[in-house]
């Protein structure tokens, strides 16, 4: 039981590291990735709703009828989302507002809706709370480094929750603001995956 | 005049997956191969603009009224989901053709958040009905726009030579990124 809980915890921190290996949920990676702290911030809001939306769609598996699952489904995540929204506006107020409309966008996340259909519908409120949770830090660590990356390079620094900068590169960089707009997202997100690629194989 | 500028600015400026980032998993999915880019962008133009125009209703007319727009995310994707239902059950008793060309796409329509993304832009800039519908419109022929272009040039990639680990999903994000580039010309045009 230990050992099968621990397996599905790390499988969603590498083997099945969203959005690098299980490639869903691209809109908000490319789309708040421009500084690490919007990263981690929607990174965190979607690994509550990962965990909530699993465990309570996996304590109901045997209560949805299987002809209306996706509405069933969907609802419970547009719940749990609902919550979120309105819990970062009232104590994340600032992170709110950069992160928009991309807040009540994680109903349509393939991520949440993916592991609601093909894992929490059929395994046990536990491994299915593991699995929510160790998808949803994989996803939040992904979206943390991919804006680490375009940080560095767009900005030349790292600041996490207002405060001074905790990384700098130096005053001798020029940053390459092509990366903290949108087609180096793109640019940099592919290139990422390639790395990603490459470690695989080997 | 405004209205032309909406239109223009949401086609080209702000195009909803090159500048917003909004249904980027259509986007790489659907484009391997023209046709199926082209019926998927079909798919969506139909169904954003129906979908535009019934969320603006049932928030000005259901949510503002009532006072409850916390339920906003609640009910925009329950309005979605059952429109493209409703959509897909229409088509296909009177329209068979087109049922035909749209067919696959109009399911995977729901969970695309373009449409959503949209209906939920039209709310936060506080557009009147007609805006609203030009809006969702105009974003709509952007998304078509650009997964056409996209998938042109990637039936061109995959015929050359690409290097192992960046073939797939990875070369076209990157081919996707340069598309953008050439988009944010466009800035300034408005």
């Amino acid at each position: 039981m230990a050992q099968s809980l621990a397996k599905e915890f790390t499988k969603g921190l590498w083997a099945e590291i969203p959005p690098f290996r299980l490639v869903l949920g691209l809109c908000p990676t490319l789309a708040v990735t421009k500084s690490v702290e919007n990263g981690i911030g929607m990174g965190l809001a979607t690994t509550f709703v990962l965990v909530f939306s699993n465990l309570l769609i996996s304590l109901l598996r045997n209560v949805i009828p299987p002809k209306v699952r996706i509405a069933c489904y969907i609802v419970i995540i547009a719940t749990f989302v609902t919550i979120v929204e309105l819990v970062m506006q009232a104590y994340t107020y600032p992170l709110f507002l950069t992160l928009g409309i991309f807040i009540p966008l994680i109903v349509v996340n393939c991520i949440v809706l993916g592991r609601a259909e093909a894992f929490a519908s059929k395994n046990t409120p536990v491994l299915a709370v593991a699995d929510g949770l160790g998808i949803g830090i994989g996803f939040t660590l992904s979206l943390a480094s991919l804006g680490a990356v375009r940080e560095i390079i767009g900005a030349g620094t790292i600041t996490i929750w207002g405060g001074n900068p905790v990384f700098a590169v130096g005053d001798w960089y020029h940053p390459f603001s092509f990366m903290v707009e949108a087609p180096g997202a793109f640019v940099a997100l592919g290139l990422m995956l390639a790395g990603m690629n490459l470690i695989g194989k080997k | 005049m405004e209205l032309f500028e909406l239109a223009i600015g949401s086609i080209f400026i702000n195009n909803i997956i090159l500048a917003q980032f909004l249904g980027i998993c259509p986007f790489i999915g659907t484009s391997k191969k023209m046709e199926t880019a082209v019926g998927m962008a079909m798919a969506v133009v139909f169904v954003m603009v129906m979908a535009g125009m019934i969320t603006w209703s049932v928030d000005t007319f259901l949510l503002k009224a009532l006072n409850v727009e916390y339920l906003r995310t609640l009910s925009f994707i329950l309005v979605i989901a059952s429109l493209v239902q409703f959509v897909e059950m229409f088509l296909k008793k009177s329209i068979p053709g087109l049922y035909a060309g749209l067919g696959i796409f109009l399911p995977l329509i729901t969970t695309n958040c373009a449409v959503m993304g949209t209906c939920l832009l039209n709310i936060g800039n506080e557009y009147d009905f007609t805006s609203a519908l030009v809006s969702a419109f105009s974003y709509a022929l952007g998304f078509g726009l650009a997964l056409v272009l996209f998938a042109g040039v990637r039936e061109r990639v995959n015929l050359g030579r690409v290097p192992g680990p960046l073939q797939d999903t990875s070369i076209g994000l990157i081919t996707a990124g340069i598309i953008a580039l050439t988009f944010t010309s466009f800035r300034g045009m408005v």
